[in-house]
């Protein structure tokens, strides 16, 4: 969420019981707009915590004029001091997704290893030794922030449009869906590149506007029931909640253009949830 | 030349005539044309002067466009209502009006089981936890129309449970003792009658000529319930999905419910009447799922400072074989500094007593309750049941330090501000049930759970694979299937015969002889 209407906005998503500290959120006024000067971005965005068992990473994300581009994160442990998180490249998705796993520690430079041994049965094939993956928290953290954004990441339709040139901006005549629209989850999009839009029938493509539904909408993901939508605050705002990552919250207050998703959770990914629905 | 000119000028005028009328052109959809679209807007461009006009003319265009429609439709239909919002904010109207405005007041003052919310909405922003402020008055409010509608003799706020459809917010309470067991009678008397019909049925449907195959499966014997104001049911719970709704009493448990709620992971969805659709079948609807989640929850996480509890001194003498179960507060308590209470998990003391394997806090001896059952089936069981060996959970009072670690650290421990540690409080965090919190900063300490109601998966989850369903005939030669001979088996077999016959011969005509022999005798 916004950095500028931090305050505001946390209050809403706060329903799921984590929030700031007074103290967090004052130090984040002030350091995040250093940031932002210091690192030129066009705004920043507060994108949420990871519970670590010894401490928790805050996380922030600048934004350039292409709202769409690779998003730069920065972590912080108290909320003062940021730091760059590398690019999750897909070599680091693979090595995180092989060799991390459990809960985050809250030390960046925590080392987790794994070893793999050839099989049984390709010994003769295989002469090489056991090979060891070794992946630091620093990296996890930014393979973890960038799945999450490319699985999760939510925006109203029509928030953003996309120019003729491909150049995605925050839509400034967006003016919120209406109480009936809210209530649907296919008028609200994935906010990364969109996976199966072009799969749709020719009949349902005549519908779309093309600067505004180039995304996937939230109402096609699979399994069904993978997205909780209820109205909160005495039925007036709009709160989805992931429920393949656990802590993600997304709020929308209807007939009005604010929005955003905030992270606050153990930066694991909910992997039962096909039993639990 | 001035006749050119003119020529040009009729032409120019002739195509912007051309070109106006195309303007004044009424479109079909809406009846505006674009002459006197441009006009208004140019006009407002005008009048307003905003601004790097061109970067934002089309938003103008628009808002000009929807000015003229917007008069039309009001005509047309009235604005858009909330209804959903408006039904509850007249529900929620009822939590702010003043009741009882005389001077009897005073005396409710006095003793009173009413929690207090706002102290405990305080300190928890400050451990980054909490529901936001005003949600935090309004759950202040609805917790003090519980109290006011019940005879309560305690009241806390004990959390919130998120669910797919709808949220829990629970209240854990405990009746004064005569009301709560008028209610209690009531319940059992409807869950007596619920129970007979069933009995009917099964007498039906035997077909004497073919029988159905009869279940040989005996279900495990049913661990007793434990009574109310004892263990897991020490407490009654009352659930509500938004303050101002009315206030839901939760069942009371059994410790098939818990046993069964520990195999199994679900989300809530916010429907208390919803079955629980599960493997193994979970015994009793959402409402009964949510109680053994809350019991579970209960007895894992909640915490209070070392010290801040005593055991009742006349009960020290008692024999310790069941535990010891009450406690009182503890008068000369001093609170422990915070700092002490961030660096050592053994100043924090388990207040609720833990859960057995058997879904009870007190264990029974199963063996003894059911000698009655055993004595019938002797003959079928032949060996006697060993006399099993009572379960014994961590005593009541339990540093948390002695908690078993499986695959994390059950909790991590910090200060609120690392800034100002002066004035910090303790917050401690349970990482096996993500969501519970506990804080503690002198004499005072709460703890809240704020989440889905599941527990951390370390190992990731694996379902229980149903069990293998029973035969229903006796698997045997004369029911399986054998596989067709071949031609080289059969003459195989035929040629093996007739060796057999041959041989069967030779030993008839020796045995003939053997017998001549003996007679010979």
């Amino acid at each position: 969420m916004d950095s500028n209407t931090l305050y505001y906005s946390l209050d809403l998503v706060s329903g799921s019981g984590l929030t700031l500290s007074n103290e967090q959120k004052a130090a984040l006024q002030t350091s995040l707009l250093i940031l932002r000067k210091n690192y030129k971005f066009n705004r920043v965005l507060f994108w949420g915590k990871i519970l670590g068992i010894k401490g928790d990473y805050f996380i922030a994300q600048g934004v350039s004029d292409d709202e769409m581009r690779p998003k730069k994160s920065l972590y912080s442990l108290n909320c003062v001091d940021w730091h760059l998180l590398p690019p999750a490249t897909e070599s680091v998705l693979v090595d995180v997704s092989v060799a991390a796993n459990g809960r985050f520690v809250g030390d960046p430079s925590h080392e987790y290893k794994h070893t793999e041994r050839p099989r049984q049965g390709e010994r003769d094939a295989a002469v090489e030794e056991e090979v060891t993956i070794k992946v630091n928290e620093e990296t996890r953290l930014a393979a973890t922030v960038h799945t999450i954004d490319e699985e999760v990441s939510v925006v109203p339709r029509g928030a953003f449009i996309k120019s003729p040139h491909g150049l995605v901006q925050t839509n400034r005549s967006f003016e919120g869906l209406s109480f009936l629209e809210a209530g649907k989850l296919r008028c609200f999009l994935h906010f990364a590149k969109p996976q199966n839009l072009k799969k749709n029938s020719i009949l349902e493509m005549a519908e779309l506007d093309p600067s505004i539904d180039f995304l996937d909408p939230l109402s096609e993901d699979i399994p069904k029931g993978s997205w909780s939508l209820q109205f909160e605050r005495g039925n007036t705002v709009c709160v989805i909640r992931s429920l393949l990552w656990l802590g993600l919250i997304f709020f929308h207050v209807p007939m009005t253009p604010q929005h955003g998703y905030i992270y606050m959770g153990d930066g694991l990914k909910n992997l039962e949830l096909p039993f639990m629905l | 030349m001035s006749e050119s000119e003119r020529v040009l000028t009729n032409q120019t005028e002739q195509s912007a005539m051309c070109f106006k009328a195309f303007m004044l052109k009424n479109s079909t959809k809406n009846n505006i044309n674009l002459y006197d679209h441009l006009h208004r807007l140019l006009t407002k461009v005008l009048d307003e002067r905003p601004d790097n006009v061109v970067d934002i003319i089309e938003d103008m265009s628009r808002e000009v466009k929807r000015e003229f429609l917007q008069d039309k439709q009001s005509m047309l239909r009235e604005t858009p209502l909330t209804p959903a919002a408006q039904l509850l904010a007249k529900e929620q109207r009822v939590l702010f009006l003043r009741r009882g405005e005389d001077g009897d007041q005073d005396e409710e003052l006095v003793d009173t089981p009413l929690p207090n919310v706002n102290e405990l909405s305080f300190f928890l922003e400050q451990a980054g936890v909490g529901l936001g402020r005003e949600e935090m008055v309004k759950v202040f409010l609805a917790v003090k129309q519980l109290v006011d509608s019940q005879p309560l003799i305690r009241c806390r706020f004990w959390g919130k449970i998120l669910g797919t459809e709808g949220n829990y917010l629970v209240a854990e309470c405990e009746y004064k003792e005569t009301e709560e067991e008028e209610v209690h009678e009531e319940r059992a008397a409807e869950e007596g009658k619920e129970a007979e019909p069933q009995e009917d049925e099964s007498a039906k449907g035997l077909d004497a000529i073919d029988p159905l195959p009869q279940s040989n499966y005996r279900p495990p014997p049913v661990v007793p319930k434990e009574e109310n104001h004892r263990g897991v049911n020490k407490f009654t719970y009352f659930v509500c999905r938004e303050p101002g709704l009315p206030w839901v009493r939760l069942p009371s448990l059994t410790p098939a419910q818990i046993t069964v709620a520990r195999q199994i992971r679900k989300f809530f969805t916010g429907r208390l009447d919803a079955p629980i659709v599960s493997y193994p079948p979970f015994p009793g609807n959402e409402a009964n799922y949510l109680r053994a989640q809350i019991a579970r929850i209960s007895a894992a996480t909640q915490v209070s400072p070392l010290g801040f509890y005593q055991f009742h001194e006349e009960e020290d003498e008692e024999a310790e074989e069941g535990g010891r179960e009450i406690f009182e507060e503890n008068v000369d308590f001093e609170g422990i500094p915070v700092s002490e209470m961030v660096d050592s998990l053994s100043s924090w003391v388990h207040h609720v007593q833990h859960i057995l394997q058997q879904g009870r806090c007190v264990w029974v001896n199963l063996a003894e309750n059911h000698e009655d059952d055993l004595e019938e089936e002797a003959d079928e069981e032949e060996e006697d049941p060993e006399e099993p060996e009572p379960e014994m959970g961590p005593p009541l009072l339990t540093p948390i330090s002695e908690d078993a670690v499986a695959g994390c650290p059950p909790w991590t421990s910090k200060m609120s501000s690392t800034l100002i540690p002066h004035y910090a409080i303790a917050v401690l965090r349970s990482n096996l049930w993500p969501g519970a919190y506990a804080y503690a900063r002198e004499k005072k300490f709460e703890n809240i759970y704020i989440g889905w109601g599941l527990k951390f998966a370390s190992g990731g989850y694996t379902p229980n694979i149903p069990s293998v369903p029973q035969l229903e005939y006796p698997s045997g030669p004369e029911i399986t299937e054998a596989m067709d001979p071949s031609l080289e088996e059969e003459q195989a077999l035929q040629l093996a015969m007739e060796e057999e016959r041959a041989a069967h011969e030779e030993t008839e005509g020796l045995g003939t002889d053997d017998d001549n022999e003996e007679d010979d005798d």
